[in-house]
Order: structure tokens, then sequence, then C-alpha cells
């Protein structure tokens, strides 16, 4: 049985991983020929994210937007620009959209600033919990206290015994 | 437990309701703002379609902005292999008929010769085309499909952006009003 079994999951696997390896280069990928240009670029298709396709990244897209913002990437880094102007140009083209990395501005406060608000709001209740579970913790009795509640206790052991309900 | 903090899971339930009730009343997110809203129409260099030939060469010169300048102007993103181009393109049409407004086509990154059977066949609303064969241009605007318009005043400056089909309500809503009120401006000014 196993001996049958092998070649197919070897098989299945093998189509797996290429599947796996074909979604993570584009088929039109743009080539350089020199190194530190080469990765410089496909650290910059990785930080954006295609337009039209909305969680996939430039690299990751074969929609033909991405083939040609790729292929402006590539201008721009032959033209000699530097990573940062790089990013200018999409931004100012294509918006905050494009970028997986959002800046701090007043309409992306909610998004920074939302998760520190649930913090505090978290660590405020905690704060009152612990508070609360200590404050009743050292409630001590003192001699007439105790007496007061054994007198209820007692008065109500001595109260006529309810009879189960006639079934 | 005090009786107050019953209330904390309609609270929350309530919060939840908020988040989905402005969560589905959000636009298509596949609508991006445009960035260049309020900014200049970029600068390019591109053939008129007319002066494609077959083979994709033109020999007459290219042309600039400065064919977009001068009155306002709705500069129409379309391709033939766009359906809701072909769809708003009656909207144009009339559009351009009834009220002469200036459109500049933005042909993206479509065949030539189609090109020009599509004006043939459904008409031809556009004062020119653009020809922009490789979405180099596209680019330059923002563009990441098909159809998109923008509204430009006389100065070449991009007041509004429509991603997606120009039809009646969207001229009568947003397009109409704001050309009237580009009139009205350039009309205070001139005289």
């Amino acid at each position: 049985m196993k001996g049958l079994l092998g070649p197919w999951l070897v098989g299945l696997l093998s189509l797996m991983l290429s599947g796996a390896l074909n979604g993570a280069s584009p088929v039109q990928a743009e080539q350089f020929a020199d190194a530190e240009m080469s990765s410089r670029y496909q650290a910059l298709i990785a930080e954006f994210r295609c337009p039209k396709c909305l969680n996939t990244n430039l690299k990751g897209s074969d929609s033909p937007i991405a083939v040609d913002l790729r292929r402006a990437v590539a201008r721009l880094l032959r033209e000699g620009n530097s990573d940062q102007q790089v990013r200018d140009y999409l931004q100012a083209r294509y918006g905050d959209f494009v970028l997986y990395n959002p800046p701090f501005k007043p309409s992306t406060y909610v998004l920074w600033l939302g998760p520190l608000v649930f913090l505090l709001i978290a660590l405020f209740v905690v704060w009152r919990t612990v508070g609360r579970a200590k404050r009743a913790q050292v409630q001590t009795l003192d001699e007439a206290q105790l007496a007061k509640v054994l007198a209820t206790t007692d008065a109500r052991d001595q109260s006529p015994k309810q009879e189960p309900p006639a079934s | 437990m005090s009786r107050a903090s019953l209330f904390v899971p309609l609270g929350l339930f309530l919060v939840i309701i908020g988040f989905g009730y402005a969560g589905f009343k959000l636009n298509d997110p596949h609508e991006l703002p445009s960035a260049l809203l309020n900014k200049p129409f970029p600068e390019f260099s591109a053939p008129r379609l007319a002066d494609v030939g077959p083979d994709g060469a033109t020999n007459a010169a290219l042309v600039g902005r400065e064919v977009l300048l001068g009155e306002p102007v709705l500069v129409n993103v379309w391709a033939t292999w766009c359906p809701t181009c072909l769809a708003e393109h009656a909207e144009l049409v009339r559009i351009n008929r009834e009220y002469g407004i200036r459109i500049v086509g933005l042909n993206y990154k479509d065949d030539a010769l189609k090109a020009k059977a599509w004006l043939a066949q459904y008409g031809d609303p556009y004062a020119l085309n653009l020809f922009d064969v490789d979405g180099a241009i596209g680019v330059e605007l923002g563009v990441y499909g098909a159809p998109e318009t923008f509204l430009l005043d006389a100065q070449g400056t991009i007041v509004y952006k429509r991603v997606g089909d120009v039809n009646p309500r969207i001229w009568r809503d947003e397009l109409q009003p704001r050309l009237l009120q580009l009139e009205a401006m350039s009309a205070g000014v001139s005289p």
C-alpha cells in the first residue's frame, strides 16, 4: 500500500510546490544586468499592492496593470532613481492604496491608534477587575459582624422548611 | 456585578453592527481615490489615434498636454477590449451631441485598427484620441483599468475622476454640476 502511494504523494507534492513557486514569481519579470539593482527591484515590487487585485502585491500579480507598474518601477530604477523616489512616484499616482505600509496622517489615525485604544480599554478592565478582587479579599469580620452573620444564618435554619411541590 | 455591566454585551453588539453598517456603506473597494485630484494633468507625448498606421507606426507629430487646455474637457480612458467602455459609449455620444462638451479619448493599451473600426461602428464623440499603446500615460495618470474619466478645467487641472462607466446618473449628479461651475468661474474671470 505504502509502495503504491509513494509515487502519487511525490507527484502531488511536486505539483503543489511548483504551484507555490509559480505564485511567488511573476511570469513577466524585468531583467537587470546589475545584481544590486535587481535585488532593489525585487524588494520594491514586493512592497507595493497591486491596484486592481486587492490582496496581492505587484510581485505576485500577473494582471496587466501590475505588469505595467513593474515596468515603470524598472524604468525608474534604470534612470537612477532612489527607492524612495520610486515610492513617491507610485504614491503620487495611485495614492496610499498601493502602500502596504500606510503613512501616519489624520485619515489613518484610527488605523494606527485603534489598537492602542483597545489596549488601554483592556488594561482598564484588568485594573478594575484586579482591584475588585483585592477589595473582596481584605474584607475581614469583627466579632459583632460575625455574630450578626451567624444570627441571620441561624434564623434562616429555623424557618420552616418548604415542602416539595406535590406532584 | 453592577446592573449597568449587564448592558456591556448589548454595547459590544451595537459596536459590531456599527462597523458592519459603515463597512457595507463603503463604496466599491476597487474604487481608489484619485491621488491626482486638484493636480495638473501630467505631461505626456503621444500620437493621435488617427495618425497611427496599420503597422502601429506613426509619421505625424506627437501631441502633448496643450491639446487639453483652453476649455473644460472630459478625458475618457477607453479600449475595445473593455465591455464597460461599450456600455458607456452611447452616453458619451449623447453628452457630446446635446451639450457640446469637448471629449478627448485616451485609447488605452489597444489595437489601433480595432479602435478605429469601433469609432466607425458606434460613433465618435471624441475631439481627438490619444493612442497609449503600452499604458505609459495610463501609469502617469494613475489609471488601473478602463473606463476611467477625468474632468479637467481650462487650465488642465484635474477636477474630478470617475472610475467606471459614465452613465446618465453620473452625468447629472457629478459631471454636469461641475462643468456648470467651471463655466461660471471662467465667465466670472474673463470679462
